[in-house]
Protein backbone atom coordinates (compact mmCIF):
# COMPACT_ATOMS: atom_id res chain seq x y z
CA UNK A 1 0.00 0.00 0.00
CA UNK A 2 1.56 3.49 -1.19
CA UNK A 3 0.71 6.10 1.24
CA UNK A 4 2.99 8.73 -0.59
CA UNK A 5 4.49 11.63 1.54
CA UNK A 6 2.86 14.32 -0.42
CA UNK A 7 -0.48 13.59 0.51
CA UNK A 8 -2.00 16.10 2.69
CA UNK A 9 -2.47 15.37 6.67
CA UNK A 10 -5.01 16.53 8.63
CA UNK A 11 -4.99 17.80 12.37
CA UNK A 12 -5.79 14.15 13.64
CA UNK A 13 -3.26 12.24 11.77
CA UNK A 14 -0.83 11.38 14.61
CA UNK A 15 -4.09 10.16 16.30
CA UNK A 16 -5.38 8.38 13.97
CA UNK A 17 -1.24 6.75 13.10
CA UNK A 18 -1.37 6.61 17.24
CA UNK A 19 -5.10 4.06 17.42
CA UNK A 20 -3.49 1.90 14.57
CA UNK A 21 -5.16 2.96 11.18
CA UNK A 22 -4.76 1.76 8.48
CA UNK A 23 -4.06 4.68 5.90
CA UNK A 24 -4.83 5.41 2.75
CA UNK A 25 -5.42 7.81 0.33
CA UNK A 26 -8.11 9.68 0.09
CA UNK A 27 -8.92 13.15 -2.00
CA UNK A 28 -5.38 14.17 -1.70
CA UNK A 29 -5.19 13.37 2.47
CA UNK A 30 -3.73 10.82 3.69
CA UNK A 31 -6.59 9.28 5.98
CA UNK A 32 -7.82 6.01 8.13
CA UNK A 33 -9.86 4.21 5.93
CA UNK A 34 -10.23 1.95 9.16
CA UNK A 35 -9.18 0.93 12.55
CA UNK A 36 -8.17 -2.70 14.22
CA UNK A 37 -11.87 -3.10 14.80
CA UNK A 38 -12.56 -3.40 11.33
CA UNK A 39 -14.92 -2.17 9.17
CA UNK A 40 -17.76 -4.40 10.43
CA UNK A 41 -17.46 -3.77 14.22
CA UNK A 42 -17.19 -0.18 13.29
CA UNK A 43 -20.03 0.00 11.75
CA UNK A 44 -22.10 -1.51 14.19
CA UNK A 45 -20.47 0.50 16.54
CA UNK A 46 -22.48 3.26 14.93
CA UNK A 47 -25.40 2.13 14.95
CA UNK A 48 -25.60 0.93 18.68
CA UNK A 49 -23.31 3.62 20.67
CA UNK A 50 -20.89 5.83 19.10
CA UNK A 51 -18.74 6.54 16.33
CA UNK A 52 -15.90 9.18 16.40
CA UNK A 53 -15.07 10.18 12.65
CA UNK A 54 -12.33 12.58 11.50
CA UNK A 55 -13.50 14.40 8.21
CA UNK A 56 -11.06 17.45 8.74
CA UNK A 57 -10.66 17.27 4.96
CA UNK A 58 -13.36 18.51 4.15
CA UNK A 59 -13.45 22.00 3.37
CA UNK A 60 -14.83 24.40 6.08
CA UNK A 61 -15.32 27.91 4.47
CA UNK A 62 -16.46 31.12 5.96
CA UNK A 63 -18.61 33.53 4.05
CA UNK A 64 -18.85 36.85 5.54
CA UNK A 65 -21.17 40.18 3.70
CA UNK A 66 -19.09 43.02 2.84
CA UNK A 67 -22.28 45.25 4.07
CA UNK A 68 -22.24 43.20 7.78
CA UNK A 69 -25.92 42.32 7.11
CA UNK A 70 -26.18 38.35 7.15
CA UNK A 71 -28.73 38.41 4.56
CA UNK A 72 -26.71 40.04 1.76
CA UNK A 73 -24.52 36.81 2.22
CA UNK A 74 -27.61 34.47 1.64
CA UNK A 75 -28.71 36.56 -0.91
CA UNK A 76 -25.33 36.04 -2.36
CA UNK A 77 -25.17 32.01 -1.42
CA UNK A 78 -28.83 32.06 -3.20
CA UNK A 79 -27.32 32.87 -6.57
CA UNK A 80 -25.39 29.51 -6.32
CA UNK A 81 -27.79 27.06 -4.85
CA UNK A 82 -31.17 26.23 -5.76
CA UNK A 83 -31.97 26.33 -2.01
CA UNK A 84 -33.81 28.58 0.60
CA UNK A 85 -30.55 29.96 2.15
CA UNK A 86 -32.40 33.44 3.08
CA UNK A 87 -35.56 31.77 5.29
CA UNK A 88 -32.94 29.46 7.33
CA UNK A 89 -32.94 30.76 10.44
CA UNK A 90 -29.85 31.91 12.83
CA UNK A 91 -28.11 28.53 14.26
CA UNK A 92 -29.77 26.26 11.72
CA UNK A 93 -28.01 24.47 8.86
CA UNK A 94 -29.05 23.04 5.57
CA UNK A 95 -27.86 21.14 2.97
CA UNK A 96 -27.55 22.36 -0.92
CA UNK A 97 -25.86 21.99 -4.03
CA UNK A 98 -24.00 23.82 -6.49
CA UNK A 99 -24.94 23.60 -9.38
CA UNK A 100 -24.18 24.37 -13.04
CA UNK A 101 -25.36 26.27 -15.95
CA UNK A 102 -26.67 22.51 -17.42
CA UNK A 103 -28.23 21.69 -14.00
CA UNK A 104 -25.23 19.14 -13.06
CA UNK A 105 -23.94 18.77 -9.21
CA UNK A 106 -21.09 20.92 -9.03
CA UNK A 107 -20.53 19.96 -5.14
CA UNK A 108 -23.26 18.92 -2.16
CA UNK A 109 -22.46 20.97 0.52
CA UNK A 110 -23.91 22.16 3.89
CA UNK A 111 -24.73 26.17 4.77
CA UNK A 112 -25.29 27.18 8.22
CA UNK A 113 -26.65 30.50 9.19
CA UNK A 114 -24.21 32.19 12.19
CA UNK A 115 -25.85 35.06 11.93
CA UNK A 116 -23.87 37.73 10.42
CA UNK A 117 -21.93 35.36 8.44
CA UNK A 118 -22.51 31.93 7.14
CA UNK A 119 -20.66 28.42 7.47
CA UNK A 120 -20.54 26.49 4.50
CA UNK A 121 -18.74 22.40 4.75
CA UNK A 122 -17.77 21.17 1.55
CA UNK A 123 -16.10 17.82 0.00
CA UNK A 124 -12.81 17.23 0.25
CA UNK A 125 -12.01 16.34 -3.64
CA UNK A 126 -13.60 19.86 -4.75
CA UNK A 127 -13.21 22.77 -2.01
CA UNK A 128 -10.40 24.81 -4.20
CA UNK A 129 -12.88 24.46 -6.71
CA UNK A 130 -16.01 25.40 -4.35
CA UNK A 131 -13.89 28.19 -3.03
CA UNK A 132 -12.82 29.59 -6.25
CA UNK A 133 -16.60 28.57 -7.65
CA UNK A 134 -17.64 31.09 -4.81
CA UNK A 135 -15.42 33.84 -4.99
CA UNK A 136 -16.28 34.13 -8.97
CA UNK A 137 -20.06 34.07 -8.08
CA UNK A 138 -20.20 35.85 -4.61
CA UNK A 139 -16.53 37.15 -4.11
CA UNK A 140 -18.16 41.22 -4.76
CA UNK A 141 -20.50 40.77 -2.33
CA UNK A 142 -18.59 38.95 0.33
CA UNK A 143 -15.23 37.85 1.87
CA UNK A 144 -14.33 34.25 1.66
CA UNK A 145 -12.62 31.98 3.85
CA UNK A 146 -11.19 28.29 3.30
CA UNK A 147 -10.09 27.38 6.78
CA UNK A 148 -7.24 25.96 7.56
CA UNK A 149 -6.69 26.17 11.06
CA UNK A 150 -9.37 23.89 11.96
CA UNK A 151 -10.33 20.10 12.36
CA UNK A 152 -13.43 18.49 11.57
CA UNK A 153 -14.75 15.30 13.56
CA UNK A 154 -18.11 14.06 13.59
CA UNK A 155 -20.03 12.02 16.59
CA UNK A 156 -22.61 9.70 15.39
CA UNK A 157 -25.11 7.43 17.02
CA UNK A 158 -27.27 6.79 19.25
CA UNK A 159 -24.73 7.49 22.52
CA UNK A 160 -23.26 10.28 20.76
CA UNK A 161 -26.06 12.67 23.08
CA UNK A 162 -25.30 10.98 26.01
CA UNK A 163 -21.19 11.04 25.69
CA UNK A 164 -20.93 14.60 24.12
CA UNK A 165 -23.39 15.84 27.11
CA UNK A 166 -20.86 14.32 29.49
CA UNK A 167 -18.53 17.40 27.47
CA UNK A 168 -20.83 19.83 27.01
CA UNK A 169 -24.60 19.81 29.02
CA UNK A 170 -26.58 22.14 26.37
CA UNK A 171 -25.97 19.85 23.88
CA UNK A 172 -29.43 17.74 24.42
CA UNK A 173 -31.32 21.24 24.22
CA UNK A 174 -30.34 20.93 20.31
CA UNK A 175 -32.68 19.34 17.59
CA UNK A 176 -31.28 17.75 14.10
CA UNK A 177 -29.83 20.80 11.79
CA UNK A 178 -29.35 22.98 15.17
CA UNK A 179 -26.08 24.77 14.81
CA UNK A 180 -23.72 26.57 17.92
CA UNK A 181 -20.84 27.77 18.71
CA UNK A 182 -19.34 26.85 21.77
CA UNK A 183 -16.76 26.30 24.15
CA UNK A 184 -15.53 22.76 24.38
CA UNK A 185 -13.67 22.58 27.28
CA UNK A 186 -11.70 25.88 26.24
CA UNK A 187 -12.17 25.23 22.39
CA UNK A 188 -14.04 27.39 20.44
CA UNK A 189 -16.27 24.82 18.42
CA UNK A 190 -19.36 25.19 16.08
CA UNK A 191 -21.73 22.39 17.12
CA UNK A 192 -24.09 21.00 14.38
CA UNK A 193 -26.38 18.18 15.25
CA UNK A 194 -26.14 16.65 12.04
CA UNK A 195 -24.12 14.01 10.02
CA UNK A 196 -24.25 11.37 6.89
CA UNK A 197 -25.01 7.95 8.89
CA UNK A 198 -28.38 8.25 9.10
CA UNK A 199 -27.44 8.36 13.04
CA UNK A 200 -28.21 10.87 15.28
CA UNK A 201 -24.99 12.53 15.54
CA UNK A 202 -23.15 15.73 15.87
CA UNK A 203 -20.34 17.67 13.46
CA UNK A 204 -17.84 19.73 15.63
CA UNK A 205 -15.17 21.97 14.05
CA UNK A 206 -12.23 22.68 16.37
CA UNK A 207 -9.49 24.78 16.28
CA UNK A 208 -6.55 22.52 15.19
CA UNK A 209 -4.23 22.31 18.04
CA UNK A 210 -6.98 21.58 20.48
CA UNK A 211 -8.66 18.35 18.21
CA UNK A 212 -6.79 16.03 19.53
CA UNK A 213 -7.22 17.09 22.81
CA UNK A 214 -11.00 16.43 22.27
CA UNK A 215 -10.91 13.54 20.55
CA UNK A 216 -9.10 11.85 23.11
CA UNK A 217 -11.81 12.60 25.45
CA UNK A 218 -14.32 11.20 23.57
CA UNK A 219 -12.37 8.29 22.66
CA UNK A 220 -11.79 7.71 26.69
CA UNK A 221 -15.49 6.88 27.19
CA UNK A 222 -16.59 3.30 26.56
CA UNK A 223 -18.96 4.10 23.93
CA UNK A 224 -17.05 5.81 21.61
CA UNK A 225 -14.67 4.29 18.99
CA UNK A 226 -13.05 5.67 15.70
CA UNK A 227 -14.37 5.14 12.79
CA UNK A 228 -12.54 4.75 9.29
CA UNK A 229 -13.68 5.83 5.67
CA UNK A 230 -14.82 2.29 4.90
CA UNK A 231 -17.34 2.07 7.63
CA UNK A 232 -18.24 5.69 6.58
CA UNK A 233 -19.17 4.42 3.41
CA UNK A 234 -21.19 1.59 4.19
CA UNK A 235 -23.46 3.54 6.83
CA UNK A 236 -24.08 6.53 4.91
CA UNK A 237 -24.80 3.65 1.73
CA UNK A 238 -27.63 2.15 4.00
CA UNK A 239 -28.57 5.79 4.83
CA UNK A 240 -29.40 6.26 1.22
CA UNK A 241 -27.03 9.32 1.19
CA UNK A 242 -25.64 10.16 -1.98
CA UNK A 243 -21.25 10.53 -2.37
CA UNK A 244 -20.58 13.21 -4.55
CA UNK A 245 -18.49 11.68 -7.31
CA UNK A 246 -20.16 8.63 -7.25
CA UNK A 247 -23.89 8.77 -6.85
CA UNK A 248 -24.03 12.77 -7.89
CA UNK A 249 -21.76 14.66 -10.16
CA UNK A 250 -21.64 17.07 -13.11
CA UNK A 251 -23.93 15.36 -15.14
CA UNK A 252 -26.37 14.51 -12.72
CA UNK A 253 -29.33 16.85 -12.00
CA UNK A 254 -30.86 17.29 -8.27
CA UNK A 255 -33.88 16.02 -9.60
CA UNK A 256 -32.53 13.03 -11.54
CA UNK A 257 -30.85 12.32 -7.68
CA UNK A 258 -33.99 12.34 -6.13
CA UNK A 259 -32.76 16.31 -3.61
CA UNK A 260 -35.93 17.55 -4.62
CA UNK A 261 -36.32 17.89 -0.83
CA UNK A 262 -33.23 19.69 -0.76
CA UNK A 263 -35.11 23.20 -3.00
CA UNK A 264 -37.55 24.73 -1.38
CA UNK A 265 -41.04 26.10 -2.33
CA UNK A 266 -39.27 29.79 -2.39
CA UNK A 267 -36.93 28.52 -4.77
CA UNK A 268 -39.09 27.01 -7.40
CA UNK A 269 -41.93 28.09 -10.42
CA UNK A 270 -44.20 30.37 -8.34
CA UNK A 271 -42.20 30.82 -5.05
CA UNK A 272 -41.27 33.89 -3.73
CA UNK A 273 -37.52 34.07 -4.79
CA UNK A 274 -37.95 31.32 -7.96
CA UNK A 275 -34.64 30.62 -10.12
CA UNK A 276 -31.62 32.71 -10.11
CA UNK A 277 -29.30 30.03 -9.64
CA UNK A 278 -27.16 28.36 -12.25
CA UNK A 279 -29.05 26.03 -14.29
CA UNK A 280 -32.57 26.86 -13.26
CA UNK A 281 -34.30 26.68 -16.04
CA UNK A 282 -33.17 22.81 -16.77
CA UNK A 283 -33.83 22.30 -12.91
CA UNK A 284 -37.26 23.79 -12.25
CA UNK A 285 -38.76 22.14 -15.67
CA UNK A 286 -37.25 18.74 -14.36
CA UNK A 287 -39.14 19.60 -10.71
CA UNK A 288 -42.69 20.23 -12.75
CA UNK A 289 -42.17 17.03 -15.60
CA UNK A 290 -39.96 14.82 -14.51
CA UNK A 291 -36.56 13.73 -15.53
CA UNK A 292 -35.89 10.62 -17.86
CA UNK A 293 -33.94 8.89 -15.02
CA UNK A 294 -33.58 9.01 -11.31
CA UNK A 295 -31.58 7.47 -8.35
CA UNK A 296 -33.35 4.57 -6.37
CA UNK A 297 -32.39 2.08 -4.10
CA UNK A 298 -31.08 -1.60 -5.24
CA UNK A 299 -31.66 -4.34 -2.94
CA UNK A 300 -29.77 -7.56 -5.24
CA UNK A 301 -31.43 -10.65 -3.68
CA UNK A 302 -28.85 -12.86 -2.98
CA UNK A 303 -25.27 -12.34 -0.84
CA UNK A 304 -23.17 -11.28 -3.60
CA UNK A 305 -22.43 -7.13 -3.35
CA UNK A 306 -23.01 -5.49 -6.94
CA UNK A 307 -20.49 -2.77 -7.15
CA UNK A 308 -20.58 0.79 -8.55
CA UNK A 309 -20.29 0.33 -12.72
CA UNK A 310 -22.04 -2.83 -12.53
CA UNK A 311 -24.72 -2.47 -15.37
CA UNK A 312 -28.54 -2.68 -14.62
CA UNK A 313 -31.21 -4.49 -16.86
CA UNK A 314 -34.68 -5.70 -17.01
CA UNK A 315 -34.09 -9.16 -18.44
CA UNK A 316 -31.56 -11.72 -17.05
CA UNK A 317 -29.58 -11.51 -20.21
CA UNK A 318 -28.79 -7.88 -19.84
CA UNK A 319 -29.61 -7.39 -23.63
CA UNK A 320 -32.39 -4.53 -22.26
CA UNK A 321 -29.61 -1.96 -20.24
CA UNK A 322 -31.78 0.48 -17.80
CA UNK A 323 -29.36 2.14 -15.95
CA UNK A 324 -26.01 2.01 -13.91
CA UNK A 325 -25.08 1.28 -10.10
CA UNK A 326 -23.25 4.38 -8.73
CA UNK A 327 -22.56 2.99 -5.29
CA UNK A 328 -22.85 -0.59 -3.72
CA UNK A 329 -21.20 -2.69 -1.29
CA UNK A 330 -22.56 -4.75 1.75
CA UNK A 331 -24.64 -3.30 4.80
CA UNK A 332 -23.48 -4.67 8.07
CA UNK A 333 -26.86 -3.48 9.89
CA UNK A 334 -28.97 -5.72 7.30
CA UNK A 335 -26.47 -8.41 6.87
CA UNK A 336 -27.60 -8.19 3.14
CA UNK A 337 -25.90 -6.16 0.02
CA UNK A 338 -27.04 -2.66 -0.71
CA UNK A 339 -27.33 -0.34 -3.32
CA UNK A 340 -27.75 2.17 -5.39
CA UNK A 341 -27.95 3.93 -9.02
CA UNK A 342 -29.68 5.52 -11.50
CA UNK A 343 -32.31 3.60 -13.50
CA UNK A 344 -34.72 5.21 -16.50
CA UNK A 345 -38.24 5.83 -14.75
CA UNK A 346 -39.94 2.80 -16.29
CA UNK A 347 -37.63 1.02 -14.14
CA UNK A 348 -37.67 3.31 -11.37
CA UNK A 349 -41.15 1.90 -8.86
CA UNK A 350 -40.21 0.42 -5.57
CA UNK A 351 -40.85 -3.82 -6.05
CA UNK A 352 -39.32 -3.14 -9.53
CA UNK A 353 -37.20 -6.53 -10.59
CA UNK A 354 -33.83 -5.57 -12.74
CA UNK A 355 -30.53 -7.52 -12.98
CA UNK A 356 -27.18 -6.15 -12.31
CA UNK A 357 -24.06 -7.05 -14.69
CA UNK A 358 -21.16 -8.73 -12.13
CA UNK A 359 -18.40 -10.49 -12.95
CA UNK A 360 -20.50 -11.69 -16.84
CA UNK A 361 -23.68 -12.76 -14.97
CA UNK A 362 -26.78 -10.74 -14.26
CA UNK A 363 -28.24 -10.99 -10.73
CA UNK A 364 -31.69 -10.54 -9.46
CA UNK A 365 -31.88 -6.81 -8.02
CA UNK A 366 -34.51 -4.99 -6.67
CA UNK A 367 -35.67 -1.28 -7.38
CA UNK A 368 -36.32 -0.42 -3.16
CA UNK A 369 -36.99 2.68 -1.14
CA UNK A 370 -34.50 4.79 0.32
CA UNK A 371 -33.34 4.61 3.40
CA UNK A 372 -32.20 1.16 3.86
CA UNK A 373 -31.85 1.91 7.56
CA UNK A 374 -34.38 4.48 8.57
CA UNK A 375 -32.77 7.00 10.40
CA UNK A 376 -32.78 8.52 13.71
CA UNK A 377 -32.67 12.26 13.60
CA UNK A 378 -33.88 14.10 16.83
CA UNK A 379 -36.13 16.52 14.62
CA UNK B 1 5.12 -28.91 1.54
CA UNK B 2 4.05 -25.22 2.19
CA UNK B 3 4.45 -22.81 -0.73
CA UNK B 4 3.36 -18.86 -1.52
CA UNK B 5 2.53 -16.88 -4.57
CA UNK B 6 3.51 -13.25 -4.51
CA UNK B 7 -0.32 -12.65 -5.49
CA UNK B 8 -0.70 -13.51 -1.15
CA UNK B 9 -2.32 -17.29 -1.84
CA UNK B 10 -0.51 -20.19 0.41
CA UNK B 11 -0.84 -23.68 -1.15
CA UNK B 12 -0.19 -27.07 1.06
CA UNK B 13 0.83 -29.46 -1.33
CA UNK B 14 0.53 -33.31 -0.61
CA UNK B 15 0.31 -36.38 -3.13
CA UNK B 16 0.28 -33.95 -6.22
CA UNK B 17 -2.98 -31.79 -5.06
CA UNK B 18 -2.81 -28.34 -3.71
CA UNK B 19 -4.86 -27.26 -1.41
CA UNK B 20 -5.13 -23.13 -1.59
CA UNK B 21 -5.96 -20.56 0.37
CA UNK B 22 -5.06 -16.74 1.13
CA UNK B 23 -2.86 -15.63 3.18
CA UNK B 24 -2.79 -14.41 7.01
CA UNK B 25 -1.64 -10.98 5.71
CA UNK B 26 -4.46 -11.13 2.76
CA UNK B 27 -6.96 -11.68 4.85
CA UNK B 28 -6.22 -8.65 7.15
CA UNK B 29 -5.40 -6.89 4.42
CA UNK B 30 -8.67 -7.52 3.61
CA UNK B 31 -10.69 -6.57 6.22
CA UNK B 32 -13.80 -8.35 7.49
CA UNK B 33 -15.28 -10.29 4.36
CA UNK B 34 -18.96 -10.74 3.59
CA UNK B 35 -18.78 -13.12 0.76
CA UNK B 36 -16.81 -15.67 -1.19
CA UNK B 37 -17.46 -16.50 -5.05
CA UNK B 38 -15.92 -20.45 -5.84
CA UNK B 39 -15.00 -22.44 -8.55
CA UNK B 40 -16.82 -25.32 -10.23
CA UNK B 41 -15.75 -28.94 -9.08
CA UNK B 42 -14.15 -29.69 -12.54
CA UNK B 43 -13.08 -26.62 -13.07
CA UNK B 44 -9.51 -26.36 -14.78
CA UNK B 45 -7.33 -23.33 -14.57
CA UNK B 46 -4.08 -21.97 -15.68
CA UNK B 47 -1.89 -20.61 -13.53
CA UNK B 48 -2.97 -17.04 -12.48
CA UNK B 49 -6.47 -17.54 -14.31
CA UNK B 50 -9.76 -15.98 -11.58
CA UNK B 51 -10.59 -18.57 -9.75
CA UNK B 52 -12.21 -17.12 -7.03
CA UNK B 53 -13.53 -13.78 -5.70
CA UNK B 54 -13.41 -12.68 -2.46
CA UNK B 55 -15.43 -9.26 -1.18
CA UNK B 56 -15.13 -7.64 1.80
CA UNK B 57 -18.01 -4.74 2.80
CA UNK B 58 -15.89 -2.04 0.57
CA UNK B 59 -14.38 -4.06 -2.24
CA UNK B 60 -14.28 -7.31 -4.45
CA UNK B 61 -10.72 -9.12 -4.88
CA UNK B 62 -9.82 -11.91 -7.31
CA UNK B 63 -8.37 -14.87 -5.52
CA UNK B 64 -5.90 -16.61 -8.78
CA UNK B 65 -5.06 -19.97 -9.24
CA UNK B 66 -1.00 -20.51 -7.91
CA UNK B 67 -0.67 -23.19 -10.65
CA UNK B 68 -2.14 -25.38 -13.55
CA UNK B 69 -4.67 -27.71 -12.32
CA UNK B 70 -8.45 -29.20 -12.03
CA UNK B 71 -10.19 -28.43 -8.74
CA UNK B 72 -11.17 -31.41 -7.23
CA UNK B 73 -13.20 -29.57 -4.31
CA UNK B 74 -14.05 -26.93 -2.70
CA UNK B 75 -14.83 -24.88 0.74
CA UNK B 76 -18.57 -24.68 1.11
CA UNK B 77 -18.25 -23.78 5.06
CA UNK B 78 -16.09 -19.96 3.70
CA UNK B 79 -19.40 -19.92 1.68
CA UNK B 80 -21.69 -19.97 4.10
CA UNK B 81 -19.46 -18.03 6.68
CA UNK B 82 -17.22 -16.12 5.04
CA UNK B 83 -15.81 -15.00 8.35
CA UNK B 84 -14.25 -18.07 8.60
CA UNK B 85 -11.46 -16.78 6.31
CA UNK B 86 -10.98 -13.57 8.68
CA UNK B 87 -10.76 -15.87 11.56
CA UNK B 88 -8.30 -18.99 10.15
CA UNK B 89 -7.19 -18.17 6.79
CA UNK B 90 -4.20 -20.73 6.53
CA UNK B 91 -6.84 -23.74 8.50
CA UNK B 92 -10.71 -23.92 7.86
CA UNK B 93 -10.52 -20.94 5.88
CA UNK B 94 -8.80 -22.87 2.68
CA UNK B 95 -10.47 -22.33 -0.84
CA UNK B 96 -10.39 -25.23 -2.99
CA UNK B 97 -8.18 -28.21 -3.59
CA UNK B 98 -6.43 -28.20 -7.41
CA UNK B 99 -4.75 -31.81 -8.64
CA UNK B 100 -1.83 -30.15 -10.26
CA UNK B 101 -1.17 -30.77 -13.83
CA UNK B 102 2.81 -30.53 -13.05
CA UNK B 103 3.34 -30.95 -9.55
CA UNK B 104 7.24 -29.49 -10.21
CA UNK B 105 5.72 -26.38 -11.06
CA UNK B 106 5.64 -25.49 -7.47
CA UNK B 107 9.14 -25.61 -6.68
CA UNK B 108 9.37 -21.89 -8.31
CA UNK B 109 6.97 -20.53 -5.93
CA UNK B 110 7.63 -19.12 -2.78
CA UNK B 111 8.44 -20.81 0.50
CA UNK B 112 7.49 -19.54 3.47
CA UNK B 113 10.74 -17.35 4.44
CA UNK B 114 10.43 -15.58 0.89
CA UNK B 115 6.92 -14.74 1.06
CA UNK B 116 7.59 -13.13 5.25
CA UNK B 117 10.31 -11.16 3.74
CA UNK B 118 7.90 -10.14 1.03
CA UNK B 119 5.18 -8.66 2.99
CA UNK B 120 7.73 -7.44 5.30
Amino acid sequence: MDVSSDLEKTPLHELNISLGARMVPFAGYEMPVQFPAGVMKEHLQTRVAAGLFDVSHMGQIIVRPKSGIGADAARALETVVPVDVLGLAEGRQRYAVFTNDEGGILDDLMITNLGDHFFVVVNAACKNADFAHLQKHIGDSCHLSLLTDRALIALQGPRAEAVLAELWADISAMRFMDVRACDLHDADCIVSRSGYTGEDGFEISIPSELAEGVCRRLLDHPDVLPIGLGARDSLRLEAGLCLYGNDIDIGTTPVEAALEWAIQKARRSGGDRAGGFPGADIILSQLENGAHRRRVGLKPMGRAPVRAGAVLASDIEGEDVVGTVTSGGFGPSLDAPVAMGYVSMSASAPGTQLYAGVRGKFLPVTVATLPFVPNTFKR
Amino acid sequence: MLKFTEEHEWLKIEDGVATVGITTHAAEQLGDLVFVELPEVGATFTKGGDAATVESVKAASDVYSPLDGEVLEVNQSIVDDPSLVNSDPQGAGWFFKLKLANPADANALLDETAYKELVG
